[in-house]
């Protein structure tokens, strides 16, 4: 390569130039006292954090302008503990800079890779040692131990089997039933159509019994989010309309993208948002999904009302809530 | 000799006649390491996973892993009375009634938020510079370990709390798990001890947060160190300084302070973050409901460009058989995740594969003289940016009073666009940044002083730079590209044909720059 050749030259490592603490005994002294004064300031913050732990109460608020309101005891704690190690560290380093020696030194790197003799002799060991234990020659006891260490490789898998129960059909079930009342998230209350007001919505819950207080694993699978609009702004199959009553829609407050709570409800649009991923559902044609990642729209509850005017489930849910899965046949 | 001089003796010779470490501590006591700011970034990763462990046992002393619901009669009134799991409210004891505990805890979100933002930065650098460049391949596949392993570490510990932030991100990580083709319900009603949320993952995710992964963690590190010890540090070149030697400062005992420093340094920045700004209150959030929810639900930065991506796929999913494969979870979720990582760990190896370098290098590259791989860079980052503006769609619209939709849909055209054209700009200026430095070493300093020649005309005096600079500037290697024959000696088409098109095509590329001048350049100039 004809550049290495003409190459402007490497001109050595310039000389060194002394620092002035190196030189004056006055700047040295200087620099002595600094240091010194940095690691006086890390006691005084030490001696600050434990004033703070001690004598300020825990419920003192004072404010800052950019803070805000802030609690005194919490602050000066912090404050304490950071002055006390940022000054040790500002004193190490002055140290180093000022007074410690700073000349650069030479040092040789030496190739990664051992010499041509270390390898070879290397080889001749593995293969003289390798040779005498008759690793080549039993294949016997090659293979069997092969299949014993795979087999024991297995072992985990076979105790981590317990981790959790099969899916079996959790995934597709929910507790809505035929004739499930509908009852207010919180609140537990039964609910008439006319407790929903044009435009209002409502999260509920199928009917709890039992002593028990509700696992949050049946409301991931059971919340339902109601929503009233005028009847004819439906745009909905003969079907699904007969699913909904007076204008009260039911679906699925389950995210049909990655299971988050679908919260948001535009009023004037009836479009409700997911606000993980922002998914949007269309609630007039049967929450069809108008915009982001979502593939399907939100499952739509059959309701109506029972003899004594409450909501309640006409049947469960047609399909699966929540995010996709393999087994899900739609 | 005085009295501490026998004492220190007395404890030495005790050690040594035990392990026999003078030998080694007299060699490494010396050892030379080279200085640059660039260098201290992957300390102060360091130094915030030690700041981690401790304010991270701490925690451990009061925080209950358990989603046992309690009824909670701490002191936060607006919370009194209402039901949570023992983890949640444990978390808020640890913030209201601990001493310090308010102030741990925003320590250890801060520091694993640096000890992240650090692991970027410091991957960046040495990225950039080439350092990962033989011998140093396996530091770079443990540093994209330690990284992967980091995003993970860091989205189980702020799950810890149990609050319904934290729960909506767990929700989401079950519908990845339960998007898996074939396995993946199972998995995931392993993982939870069935259906979500169920009781166990509080108690399983805190054994591998406070356990599996630090202890991993602790294990690579202790390598990754190991390695750079034993191959020395890269240096920067410069007068003096060769692929042979490495030029820089004694450990013992300037260097020693310094770092040592450098640790309080940064433990006292992190402290001063944990006392000043509130960070992740989740008192504010209440505890977990799966059917609730709060707008804006944002995870932490180095997650957000995962969300990004999940928040811009189209709406895609497959049923086939009567089965279904939700490509809208999978594409962004993991397989673009999967591609990214791969090729970032591979990285070292495709490009001695395009270079055919297969030499050691210890001087690292100003980014500007490897146009190629700088641009490739800056696209990766541009490609990871727009992921992670898209992670805050919701944020940017209702902040601009945008449309969710023009956000979303910026980033859609973004994320293709966007990162093919910062690689061309990226390339053109880094030529002319080569160009920049070939003009300087050739004619020297603009001084700004005018020179009014006797006939009249004016010039600009220019001053030469010195050789220590000029030596900086031309002292990389520009390698020509890649001599590779379509056919060989006797006329035969070569197997492999389309592979080696590709790579003399990406070599040429690859072998693009600005001449940079030589001393004949140098002695022509003066002739004139």
């Amino acid at each position: 390569m004809s550049n290495e050749i003409e190459a402007i030259k490497d001109p050595g490592l310039p000389a060194h130039v002394h620092r002035k603490a190196d030189t004056d005994p006055v700047a040295e002294k200087r620099a002595e006292r600094q240091v010194a004064i940095l690691f006086l300031i890390s006691a005084l913050g030490t001696l600050l954090f434990i004033f703070a732990y001690y004598f300020i109460p825990e419920d003192v608020f004072v404010f800052f302008p950019v803070l805000g309101n802030t609690n005194a005891h919490q602050l000066v704690l912090g404050l304490g503990l950071a002055i006390a190690l940022f000054f040790i560290g500002a004193a190490a380093i002055h140290w180093a800079k000022t007074l410690m020696p700073d000349e650069e030194v030479i040092a040789m790197r030496h190739t990664m890779r051992s010499d041509d003799e270390d390898r070879d002799a290397l080889v001749a060991t593995v293969k003289e040692r390798a040779g005498a234990a008759g690793l080549g020659r039993r294949s016997l006891i090659k293979r069997s131990m092969g299949l014993s260490l795979g087999l024991i490789g297995l072992s985990p898998l076979v105790l981590l089997r317990d981790l959790g129960p099969l899916p079996g059909d959790d995934l597709t079930k929910t507790s809505w039933n035929a004739g499930t009342r509908l009852v207010t998230d919180p609140g537990d209350r039964p609910i008439r159509p006319e407790d929903l007001e044009v435009g209002a919505v409502a999260q509920v819950l199928p009917e709890h019994v039992g002593e028990e207080r509700r696992h949050l694993s049946d409301i991931a699978k059971d919340a339902v989010l109601l929503i009233r609009i005028r009847p004819e702004e439906f745009q909905l199959s003969p079907e699904r309309l007969s699913w909904t009553y007076d204008g009260i829609i039911a679906f699925s407050k389950i995210c049909s993208h990655m299971g988050c709570a679908v919260a948001l409800y535009e009023q004037t649009t009836k479009h409700l948002l997911c606000p993980c991923h922002q998914s949007t559902f269309d609630v007039p044609r049967a929450a069809k999904v108008i915009f982001g990642p979502a593939a399907r729209p939100l499952p739509q509850l059959a309701i109506t009302v029972d003899s004594e005017g409450y909501l309640i489930a006409q049947k469960p849910f047609s399909e699966p809530v929540g995010p996709s899965f393999w087994e899900r046949s739609s | 000799m005085t009295a501490r001089e026998r004492v220190t003796g007395t404890v030495a010779n005790y050690v040594d006649e035990r392990t026999g470490a003078a030998k080694w501590m007299k060699k490494n006591l010396t050892k030379v390491f080279p200085d640059h700011w660039s260098f201290l970034l992957g300390e102060i990763v360091l130094y915030s996973f030690i700041i981690l462990l401790l304010s991270g046992t701490f925690l451990t002393f009061w925080f209950d892993p358990s989603q046992r619901e309690v009824l909670y009669d701490g002191s936060y009134e607006p919370l009194q009375g209402l039901h949570m799991s023992a983890a949640y409210a444990s978390t808020l004891h640890i913030s209201f009634e601990i001493r310090g505990g308010l102030l741990m805890r925003q320590i250890h979100h801060w520091a694993a938020l640096i000890f992240m933002a650090g692991m970027v930065v410091h991957l960046m650098r040495v990225y950039f510079t080439g350092a990962f460049r033989k011998p140093r391949e396996f530091n770079w596949i443990i540093g994209v370990g330690l990284l992967t392993l980091g995003i993970v570490e860091g989205f189980l510990g702020y799950s810890l709390p149990d609050d319904l932030l934290s729960g909506t991100g767990i929700r989401i990580a079950e519908a990845i798990i339960q998007a898996l083709p074939v396995v993946g319900s199972y998995l995931a009603f392993f993982a939870f001890d069935g259906a979500f949320p169920g009781e166990a993952f509080i108690p399983r995710i805190f054994t591998v947060h406070v356990l599996l992964l630090p202890g991993i963690f602790l294990a690579l590190i202790t390598v990754h160190l190991m390695l750079v010890w034993y191959q020395k540090h890269t240096q920067w070149p410069g007068p003096g300084r060769t692929e042979k030697n490495v030029v820089g400062y004694p450990l013992m005992p300037a260097y020693m302070a310094k770092a040592g420093g450098f640790f309080f340094i940064v433990f006292g920045v992190t402290a001063f973050l944990g006392a000043v700004a509130s960070i992740n209150p989740v008192w504010l959030y209440g505890p977990y409901n799966p059917g609730q929810i709060s707008a804006g639900s944002q995870p932490d930065w180095y997650m957000g460009w995962l969300d990004g991506l999940v928040r811009m796929a189209p709406p895609l999913e497959s049923y086939i058989f009567g089965y279904t494969i939700p490509w809208n979870i999978l594409i962004p979720g993991l397989i673009v995740p999967g591609i990214l990582f791969t090729g970032m760990a591979l990285y070292p190896f495709i490009e001695s594969w395009i270079t055919g370098d297969k030499r050691e290098h210890h001087l690292l590259d100003r980014p500007r003289n490897v146009p190629n791989r700088t641009a490739l860079g800056v696209m990766s980052l541009t490609f990871m940016l727009v992921a992670l503006i898209n992670g805050g769609n919701d944020i940017i619209a209702t902040t601009f009073s945008l449309g969710i939709n023009q956000v979303m849909w910026f980033s859609r055209i973004g994320i293709i666009v966007l990162p093919p054209i910062a690689f061309v700009i990226t390339k053109r200026i880094c030529l002319s940044l080569q160009r920049a430095d070939r003009e300087l070493v050739l004619h020297g300093r603009e001084t700004g002083r005018l020179l009014m020649l006797p006939h009249g005309e004016f010039v600009e005096v220019h001053e030469p730079i010195s050789p220590e600079l000029a030596w900086k500037l031309t002292a990389h290697e520009q390698a020509p590209a890649l001599e590779l024959q379509d056919v060989d000696a006797r006329g035969v088409r070569r197997a492999g044909g389309l592979k080696n098109k590709l790579r003399k095509r990406i070599s040429q590329a690859n072998a693009e720059s600005i001449a940079k001048p030589t001393a004949n350049d140098l002695k022509e100039i003066e002739h004139h």
